[in-house]
């Protein structure tokens, strides 16, 4: 069983990410990776895809990684740290190595949902003890805000712009996390750095159970959202009181939501401090506005059900 | 003792790495690869191997789970072909730019379309500058004792880099042939512990593998790797010395066959060259001089030794079997045509492309060619420069 977190143990660990990267500042992303190295009880050995995170903190001849990182390519970082982890399971079992060591992997959702998608599959199917963390800011922000499956419903981005004609992305958003789940997992979680006692709640949970982990993890993107620097967490914490992005886990199986909003916020509380989405306040794109909200509220009731589901399952087993 | 057995060229091929075992292979399925990696699961599933097996979902994960595992430290292999190679072709220059000694038998096979699963060099010849070294081999045998020296070759502390052993689909890696095998503590030691070079996984020592390098240094990473090109055919030389001391076998940087006296001759690549030697055979018997030269550095490519080696003839024809299309000579041409170019007095060259998608090379291809240099070497007169052989009109 892990360590419950303690956050004044935590404020005395070092930081393994350090300062003086070039991400923008107001990005989600950082927090989130600093969140998963303060979670940690063992070391890590990481690697990120081609994105915003990999350009921009290792840009030779200086690393912000302060711990072992690789990078190869955009849709591979699964079967990179596959890789990797697999060398360590030989040297392992060769008694070459001793260390306990953790793999993570931080990777933006267009190299998680859309070309990365398939090589992450594969390392879940094949069990390798990895947790892949996924940041999803929503769109490919790194080359400029291009849309990706992981692009909310009416978005505006620089390849489905929102124009006279199209009002910003006419699709749904996968449900990645869902896909996950279906590979049946041992453990697969949805995050948010608002919540970030949950968040590092579930890195620890997740690093203590053998085999292949995801978190999908909520980040906000001030250039891409069109928001305000100081609104990443702000931002984050209405994406789950709206239940955009809810807060849930699903651990052999079953599912559990980890947090239920007293009162279920509007989702365009979300919406209206995003200038991705200020389209939709023109009268004309009211149908927009009420078929997304609609969205939300379908796959948040699905969730509730499924979790309503599992907990009656979990308490009749067989001895009764 | 060497051990004489009859085995397929991938049969040849997974026993040397059951030999070697590595401690990492990744690995995807596809003809004609696919019986040597089934052949080293076994020796997986069997115990015979302490090899971590990574069965992937592509051969591009492949590549990326080489690339891990291979900067995590430690020794890894894996084996591909054809369509394979090209979906690794982004890969393949990450693998060499991180300086990654990777070891990749290719088993020769065209490109779609149309799908062609038989033998020619299209894979191979495509990642020709993808920054690896690659190892031609004419049979089972050179392609077997080229994987036991490429892990040498690649794992050289001055060197670090990934070789490609590549031998002809079907044609050596589907027939059966006489092989002599080592023992397998003589290729043990002839390969040796594994030299780590910054493992990921020092934790003491933490290191980024893959940076982001702009314009103000990425030009000295590419010259420099350049310059590690350079140093490669002394340290082939070298292992391959070693290599004859322990099998006595001799290899070198290319093989040449009746060439020193020769007048005409051919240079052509893997199993081919063994019919064009049966050919050449027979011109001499005729008291025609011809010889032959087959590359097996090919890259990188020995310029100066093989430019060396070709000057004195008088008329030369290259066969390829893989063409590089938009109005160019074949491959190999061209790297023979840069190899002479410096010279004043050189021969007069031809090209022939023949043998695409697994089409047979006869003896008469080989007749056709070296009657047509016999004729040049005569008048000076070359009809045509590249042509198509072996081909319906």
């Amino acid at each position: 069983m892990p360590e419950p977190i303690r956050l004044k143990e935590l404020a005395k660990k070092e930081d393994l990410l350090t300062s003086g990267h070039r991400m923008c500042s107001g990005c989600g992303t950082p927090v989130i990776v600093k969140m998963v190295f303060l979670a940690s009880e063992y070391p890590i050995v990481a690697c990120s895809s081609t994105g915003c995170l990999e350009v921009s903190t290792c840009i030779s001849d200086y690393s912000a990684w302060k711990i072992p990182w690789i990078h190869s390519a955009f849709e591979n970082a699964a079967a990179t740290i596959a890789g990797v982890e697999s060398m360590y399971q030989s040297l392992k079992r060769k008694g070459k190595i001793d260390k306990e060591i953790k793999f993570v992997t931080f990777c933006g959702d267009g190299g998680t949902y859309d070309i990365g998608l398939q090589s992450l599959s594969g390392a879940m199917e094949r069990g390798h003890d990895m947790l892949y963390i996924c940041y999803d800011n929503g769109a490919y922000m790194n080359t400029g805000i291009q849309r990706s499956s992981a692009t909310p419903f009416g978005a505006d981005t620089t390849t489905r712009p929102a124009g006279s004609v199209v009002p910003g992305k006419t699709e749904q958003r996968k449900n990645l996390t869902k896909i996950m789940a279906a590979h049946d997992i041992p453990y697969v979680a949805q995050a948010s750095p608002s919540h970030y006692q949950d968040l590092m709640k579930k890195v620890r949970k997740a690093l203590s159970i053998k085999g292949p982990k995801f978190l999908n993890v909520l980040s906000a993107c001030n250039r891409g959202w069109r928001s305000s620097t100081d609104d990443a967490i702000l931002l984050s914490r209405l994406g789950v009181e709206t239940c955009y992005w809810p807060l849930y886990e699903v651990e052999k199986g079953v599912t559990t939501v980890n947090f239920i909003p007293r009162e279920k916020k509007p989702l365009v509380e979300f919406l209206k401090p995003q200038g991705r989405f200020k389209h939709l306040f023109k009268p004309e794109n009211d149908w927009a506005l009420k078929k997304f909200q609609e969205m939300v509220d379908k796959e948040w009731n699905d969730l509730l059900r499924i979790s309503a589901a599992d907990k009656t399952a979990d308490t009749t087993p067989e001895e009764q | 003792m060497a051990k004489v057995v009859a085995v397929t060229g991938n049969e040849a091929v997974a026993n040397a790495l059951r030999q070697i075992d590595p401690d990492v292979c990744a690995a995807y399925p596809i003809t004609p690869q696919t019986d040597m990696m089934q052949r080293f699961s076994s020796f997986v599933s069997d115990g015979k191997v302490g090899t971590e097996m990574i069965l992937v979902e592509s051969e591009h994960s492949a590549m990326s789970a080489c690339i891990g595992a291979s900067a995590a430290g430690g020794r890894v292999v894996t084996a591909t072909c054809g369509p394979g190679l090209a979906l690794m072709w982004e890969m393949l220059f990450v693998a060499s730019g991180l300086r990654l000694p990777i070891v990749m038998p290719v088993v020769n096979r065209s490109l779609s379309a149309p799908l062609n699963i038989h033998g020619d060099h299209s894979d191979a010849m495509g990642a020709r500058d993808s920054g690896w070294i690659q190892l031609w081999s004419e049979n089972a045998q050179e392609a077997h004792d080229n994987t036991i020296q490429a892990f040498r070759i690649a794992e050289d502390m001055e060197i670090r880099l990934p070789v490609m052993v590549c031998l002809d689909g079907f044609i050596i890696s589907h027939s059966i042939e006489r092989i002599e095998y080592l023992e397998d503590n003589e290729v043990k030691n002839f390969v040796g512990e594994y030299k780590t070079l910054n493992p990921l996984l020092d934790l003491e020592h933490p290191v980024s593998y893959g940076p982001l390098i702009l314009p103000d240094y990425y030009m000295e990473y590419r010259r420099a790797h350049a310059e590690i090109m350079s140093k490669v055919p002394d340290v082939v030389l070298d292992v391959a010395k070693e290599f004859e001391k322990l099998s006595g076998r001799k290899y070198g940087l290319f093989e040449t066959y009746r060439l020193d006296d020769a007048e005409i001759g051919i240079v052509i690549l893997n199993s081919a060259a063994g019919t064009s030697k049966d050919v050449i055979d027979e011109f001499r018997d005729r008291g025609i001089k011809v010889g032959l030269l087959k590359p097996r550095l090919f890259r990188p490519f020995p310029y100066e030794e093989i430019g060396d080696s070709l000057r004195h003839l008088k008329a030369l024809c290259v066969l390829d079997r893989a063409d590089a299309f938009g109005g160019s000579y074949g491959p190999l041409f061209i790297d023979i045509a840069s190899s002479l170019y410096s010279f004043k007095k050189k021969p007069v060259l031809i090209n022939k492309i023949y043998g695409l998608g697994g089409r047979d090379y006869l003896p008469e291809h080989a007749e056709l060619a070296l009657n047509e240099l016999v004729e040049i070497a005569k008048t000076g007169k070359v009809k045509v420069i590249k042509e198509y052989i072996g081909v319906r009109e």
